[in-house]
């Protein structure tokens, strides 16, 4: 209740500082081209090694305002997964380490509905296909997976960084075409279940469904500090919290950025949902 | 020699921190029921106090407390988050008081070392018997923060924006009642929970 409260606040920002997203959207839904010729068949159900691509770091100006980044956000380079975790992938993780089963996990970690989609405790089941991404997964979760890894969840800059790309460039942003192309996966209905990993063409740095799948977890996703006061204040446009910082919109039209914020700030550690997953990083 | 006298060095400070804390190296103690699946003392994160002591955040348990995440180089809403848990502190009474431990977590761990946080308590003048200022690992700040519900941002200039919680935990570590009013006077409801947590042990 908390939690749809402040959806429906950011939902509130977002549809004043995306105006004209309708008509973004409208007529786009078939825009994602997938690359099928260039995905290499994925029929092994056992998890492969996950593989991690190399992103050159950046000076780049984020889609979210902060006092203290007028002149850009810095990102050193880091490699990143490739490909979103799958059920196969957690469900080996969970295998080698019992504490996180959904039947095991401490509550303090996990919601209830942690890993509800499963058929159980260690079986994925039809709801769950074995390179469907994971989600329901709460942050410490996805968290836990990533130390496993000998890796770490990325930061919001990274990801952020990461998904500016398209096939051609480190940071198609400004292209309509780009932002069109995200937009149609919000236009489209999220009851048909998820598609695989891997469907949809590479960016430039060769990661794949940045956008398009699943929404993902950052390290710091409690970085984003939205006070619901202030928006009950009727001042959407600046994000004030804690008096010294504040989190405002650089780039009004970029929606798609804009959902992921919402989302993330309105979360806690241990929350979980139907489109969330993650990806590491290193 | 050197080598020998570093061991010696060592196993006393084990001994020490044994006798210190005797459920530092025990999972689960015999005679002690398991910890319960919402306590935030089962997340495995080692601090170290403003005396140097280490210790794990498992060792809280047994008294309630109220947690704080704070920073020593905080010039706007730590000292008045401080402020709040003195006022709480004078309100709760000589009675109540001692009953109820207060734990000071840094967001900052690079700076806020053991002297630094010593610095912060005695400029503060806080009761050392009851109140612990602690140093994270830098990898375990996130998840303190999450447990807290404590969102914060690292500025380039070296501050942090925090939102200010006052966060009471149960002797077992449950999270009985948060209080996002930290101006310098506790709110009341607050310290009612407070009261009520010490009244039921």
């Amino acid at each position: 209740m908390k939690l749809s409260r402040k959806l429906q606040g950011l939902a509130l920002l977002i549809a004043s500082a995306g105006a004209g997203v309708a008509a973004h959207v409208a007529g786009h839904a078939a825009a994602h081209v997938t690359d099928h010729a260039a995905e290499p068949a994925r029929t092994d159900r056992r998890a492969p090694a996950a593989r991690y691509a190399a992103v050159p770091g950046a000076t780049f100006s984020s889609a979210l305002k902060y006092d203290d980044s007028a002149s850009g956000v810095r990102v050193a380079p880091f490699r990143l997964m490739t490909l979103p975790v799958t059920n196969a992938e957690y469900l080996a993780f969970v295998q080698r380490q019992p504490q996180w089963r959904r039947d095991r996990v401490a509550g303090v970690f996990a919601e209830s509905r942690y890993l509800s989609h499963w058929a159980g405790p260690t079986q994925l089941g039809a709801n769950a296909l074995p390179q469907q991404p994971v989600v329901w997964v709460s942050w410490f979760a996805a968290n836990a997976y990533c130390k496993a890894q000998g890796a770490r969840l990325p930061t919001w800059s990274e990801w952020e960084w990461a998904a500016a790309a398209d096939g051609q460039r480190a940071d198609a942003r400004s292209d309509p075409a780009w932002r069109e192309r995200i937009l149609a996966w919000y236009s489209s209905p999220s009851t048909r279940g998820l598609a695989r990993v891997g469907m949809q063409a590479s960016n430039v740095h060769g990661l794949r469904d940045l956008h398009g799948l699943v929404w993902e977890w950052t390290e710091d996703f409690s970085a984003m500090l939205v006070s619901s006061d202030n928006r009950e204040q009727g001042d959407p446009d600046r994000l004030k919290f804690c008096g010294a910082g504040a989190l405002s919109v650089n780039d009004r039209d970029n929606y798609a950025v804009l959902m992921r914020v919402a989302l993330l700030s309105s979360l806690g550690a241990a929350d979980a949902t139907a489109n969330l997953g993650f990806r590491c990083a290193r | 020699m050197s080598k020998l006298r570093t061991h010696l060095i060592a196993a006393a400070a084990l001994g020490l921190a044994t006798a210190l804390s005797p459920n530092a190296l025990m999972a689960a103690p015999p005679g002690r029921p398991a910890l319960p699946g919402d306590s935030v003392y089962q997340l495995d994160a080692r601090l170290t106090d403003q005396a140097g002591r280490r210790f794990i955040w498992a060792e809280q348990r047994g008294k309630p407390q109220v947690v704080v995440m704070f920073y020593t180089g905080c010039k706007f809403i730590c000292p008045t988050i401080i402020d709040t848990v003195l006022d709480l502190d004078r309100k709760l009474g000589p009675a109540d008081r001692p009953r109820l431990g207060v734990l000071l977590i840094s967001l900052d761990p690079q700076h806020d070392d053991p002297g630094a946080l010593k610095a912060t308590a005695d400029k503060r003048g806080l009761d050392l018997t009851r109140w612990r200022l602690a140093q994270p690992r830098a990898t375990d700040v996130r998840a303190i923060a999450g447990l807290l519900g404590v969102r914060y941002r690292p500025l380039n200039d070296g501050e942090i924006n925090h939102t200010g919680v006052l966060v009471l935990l149960d002797a077992e570590g449950r999270v009985a009642a948060r209080s996002e009013q930290t101006g310098g006077a506790v709110e009341a409801q607050f310290l009612t929970r407070v009261r009520a947590v010490l009244a039921a042990r």
